[in-house]
């Protein structure tokens, strides 16, 4: 690791200037991943962007009256992923909003969601960018939204109340998408001395490290909107599969599901 | 008060979010930083300096939010919409059943047998009072 200085002349300094925004919090920025890399992210992610396009107009056939809480799920992304917030470490990073969505649609329903929150940040923002749209999308609307959804239906399984495993579901989706943009850096900027492997630390903590107590937040509000949703929503989460109308209400007196 | 044991935690949870958000700032965590509360890519940029001091972009955003100042009020658009689409949900969905419950106590208490709404027009006034 050869320390930089930053007075090398003028086109250190540009560089300077670009890379302050390699990162905005979580997204990679425009033009920062390798066309070679830009590319095979963006194959990686088309098939389960397609996928996801298909099931969600499925269900949106089969269950108009979905819709209304399918927008609700991507208002939830378009609003955690707004909120730029500070962390332990002194800097700021932003939530992602996927856990919610993935729990009540399937994670497929997020690759959409997560597509188009990510395309207006890149598109009016400047935040990521349409290059690394394929990286970005891969780690927010597919990555996430899959392991925080396998969290939660594992902790299901284990008859872990509603809202822990509501809570774990969407830290988990939010911390694993962190996660996976420093493997995506870290394939693109392996460390000339350590490697992929140095590189990997270097970026896992930067962001790992910020990104646990805004991952907390998340699960928190993901907890509060899932208290309001079986508050208001009763049929609709028992149609999803969220709320259990046979046997766990049988085994629980009624009322604790809503209150867990 | 008269404040439910419902309400009570969802206070509670968003208590825990702002603490969350303001304990950083108020114990100046962000102090020994050159700029405090940055995004975390002030630290990702050392960290790809150090790796690799020549890469350049190879594309740049096809639109620039021309100020800070310009970017936040975007950023705060974006929290808008959604934030609006929630309230919307939310309201629409106590509307209906405090619609629901008028019609129900409506039919339960008031209404003599010869006048009683049947179920389905019931079912069709609370929809049209929920919206």
């Amino acid at each position: 690791m050869v320390p930089v200085s930053q007075e090398t002349g003028q086109g250190a300094s540009t560089i300077h200037e670009v890379l302050e925004r390699v990162v905005r919090a979580m997204h990679i920025a425009e033009g920062f991943l390798p066309p070679a890399h830009a590319v095979a992210w963006g194959a990686a992610s088309a098939p389960f962007v397609v996928h996801g396009v298909r099931s969600l107009t499925r269900e949106v056939r089969e269950h108009p009256e979905s819709t209304l809480l399918l927008g609700a799920s991507g208002a939830f992304t378009f609003v955690l992923s707004a909120l730029k917030l500070p962390s332990v470490t002194g800097s700021c990073s932003h939530p992602t909003g996927t856990g919610l969505g993935a729990i009540l649609f399937r994670p497929p329903a997020m690759a959409v969601l997560g597509t188009i929150t990510l395309l207006f940040q890149a598109l009016l923002l400047a935040h990521g960018g349409l290059t690394t749209l394929g990286a970005n999308v891969f780690s927010m609307a597919i990555a996430g939204p899959w392991a925080g959804y396998a969290v939660y239906r594992l902790l299901r399984r284990y008859a872990v109340p509603l809202m822990v495993a509501v809570f774990f579901g969407a830290f988990v989706a939010d911390l694993s998408t962190y996660c996976v943009t420093s493997v995506q850096l870290a394939l693109a900027f392996p460390d000339p001395g350590s490697g992929f492997l140095g590189a990997l630390g270097k970026f896992g903590t930067i962001f790992a490290v910020t990104q646990i107590p805004l991952a907390v937040s998340e699960g928190l509000l993901t907890v509060l909107v899932m208290r309001l949703l079986v508050q208001s929503s009763k049929g609709e989460l028992t149609r999803l599969g969220v709320l259990v109308a046979g046997k766990r209400a049988e085994a629980k007196p009624a009322g604790s599901e809503a209150v867990a | 008060m008269g404040m439910s044991r419902n309400a009570k935690i969802n206070v509670l949870l968003l208590l825990v979010v702002v603490a969350l958000a303001v304990l950083p700032l108020a114990l100046g965590l962000g102090d020994d930083e050159e700029e405090p509360f940055t995004g975390a890519d002030a630290q990702a940029e050392t960290a790809i300096t150090e790796i690799d001091p020549d890469y350049e972009p190879w594309f740049s955003p096809l639109y620039e939010p021309p100020s800070g100042e310009i970017e936040s009020a975007l950023f705060a658009v974006q929290a808008a919409i959604g934030a609006g689409v929630l309230a919307y949900y939310f309201g629409l969905r106590r509307g209906r059943r405090q619609g629901e419950q008028r019609a129900l106590a409506r039919r339960d208490a008031g209404a003599p047998p010869d006048t009683a709404v049947p179920r389905d027009a019931a079912a069709g006034a609370e929809r049209e009072s929920g919206v």
